[in-house]
């Protein structure tokens, strides 16, 4: 028996969890809009100077905040998510030529990002057959419905966001904040998962974890996020 | 004089029934949430990760942890879930959510629907629109009857990059109810209040089946 029982994967903090991080690589990135994004990973990103990414992400962030900080600084040379407005930069980029994008189906970006991290190399979904997501793939048709053939990623690495997260790198996410995040931890090589609370092992209940430690190859203490709301939506209270 | 944006979403909420999980999508779809015929549980599916969404917050209660689809914040009914977006399309893909509502640019009087890109201006994306459409058993389409510059957005052939093919069901608009039937095109079902049949004759481009004495839109 060793002294701890379990396999720490704490790093002091972004800029050591980015060690290794290379020019031209491709990396995932967690989030919904700018909900559960890993602000301090993209900062620390952003800092090192690092260039040509493409990025696995949903969306690219808004103007000055999430993606749209790379965007910013030209460091992402492709984009592949499912969705990508509300920024202008991103747009003027990809109008220009810069920026390179690949729109791809939501459940599509997700699934290929699991089976990456399940060991699937590849898998058939109804999501865009007979559309131009489906142009140059493999058609199969099973129980009288057409599929098309989409292949796991392959991303040397994935950085996420957790609500909570313990030594060992298991992690719990809050509300929608889960979204990408669990799938990309799975199928990082090297998984990047910054925390808003991070505590010793035991604290967190074995229950509850969302994804296992085992995803995770890198944890850090996130400092000052700014959780920033896209779409402020409220009603009034007369109601 | 058509139906408002809120009764094309009125007349949608008639087609939920009692123990469906439902996903809408944004604009009209939205508003059908705030039409839910009494006695009628239904649960709403948001692909971005919660069952049991429930109305926007009041103010100065939001959550950025809380969003829906449209990045818009919300809140989560008692009996709510969360999960992560893989598990949201394997609901979606597995036909575990009975019905989902969005809006089109475009319905083929076979089901084909253009919703996502117009081509020369810039492209978002999909986003969930094709997992959904690919998948769901009972998708109903808001929309108004003809675009800005009057022209018909019911086809025999949609004009605009595809969303699906052969996937819509029911199409409410601001003038009418249809249902698609590939083999047959356009079936029309219900008028809305005022609107003659002749109207919706001209404004529908595909093909179009009138049978009988078409009744109107009951509110």
């Amino acid at each position: 028996m060793s002294a701890n029982n379990y396999i720490s994967k704490v790093v002091p903090n972004a800029a050591a969890a980015i060690e290794g991080l290379e020019n031209d690589m491709t990396v995932m990135f967690g989030g919904f809009g700018l909900c559960g994004i890993p602000e301090n990973s993209i900062a620390a990103i952003r800092d090192a100077g690092i260039t040509g990414i493409t990025c696995i992400s949903n969306n690219a962030g808004v103007d000055d905040f999430g993606l749209g900080l790379l965007l910013q600084t030209r460091q992402i040379k492709k984009m592949i998510a499912s969705y990508v407005g509300e920024n202008d930069e991103f747009e003027r980029q990809m109008l220009s030529g810069e920026l390179d994008v690949e729109l791809i189906p939501q459940g599509t970006l997700a699934e290929r990002c699991r089976a990456a991290g399940a060991g699937i190399p590849a898998f058939y979904t109804p999501a865009g057959y007979g559309t131009e997501v489906a142009e140059g793939k493999e058609v199969r048709v099973f129980n009288g419905k057409p599929h098309v053939l989409e292949h796991a990623f392959d991303a040397p690495f994935a950085f996420v966001k957790a609500w909570k997260g313990d030594k060992a790198g298991n992690l719990i996410f809050k509300g929608t904040a889960r979204n990408f995040n669990p799938m990309m931890a799975m199928a990082g090589k090297i998984t990047v998962a910054e925390v808003e609370e991070l505590v010793e092992v035991g604290e967190l209940d074995p229950n509850s974890i969302h994804i296992p430690g085992i995803f995770v190859q890198r944890i850090f203490q996130g400092m000052d996020y700014e959780k920033r709301i896209e779409q402020r939506t409220v009603r009034a209270k007369s109601e | 004089m058509g139906l408002s944006k809120d009764q094309i979403a009125q007349r949608i909420a008639q087609e939920l029934r009692d123990g469906w999980y439902v996903n809408l999508g944004i604009g009209i779809p939205t508003l059908v949430a705030n039409h839910i015929p009494k006695g009628i549980n239904v649960e709403f599916q948001s692909e971005n990760g919660i069952l049991g969404m429930g109305p926007f917050p009041f103010e100065g209660e939001e959550d950025a942890d809380l969003i829906n689809a449209g990045k818009q914040t919300i809140t989560a009914l008692a009996g709510a879930s969360f999960f992560s977006s893989e598990l949201s399309f394997a609901m979606i893909r597995g036909q575990h959510v009975q019905l989902t509502v969005l809006g089109a640019m475009e319905v083929s009087d076979s089901g084909d629907i253009a919703n996502w890109k117009i081509p020369g201006r810039m492209v978002k994306g999909m986003g969930g629109a094709m997992d959904l459409v690919a998948s769901a058993e009972n998708i109903i389409v808001a929309m108004q009857h003809t675009n800005r510059a009057g022209e018909s957005k019911l086809l025999t052939e949609c004009s605009l990059p595809l969303t699906g093919v052969k996937c819509v069901k029911k199409i409410v608009t601001d003038l009418a109810v249809l249902e698609v039937d590939p083999e047959r095109g356009f079936i029309l079902l219900e008028r809305a209040p005022g609107i003659t049949v002749e109207e919706i004759q001209s404004k529908t481009a595909g093909r179009l089946v009138v049978e009988g004495e078409v009744p109107e839109m009951q509110f």
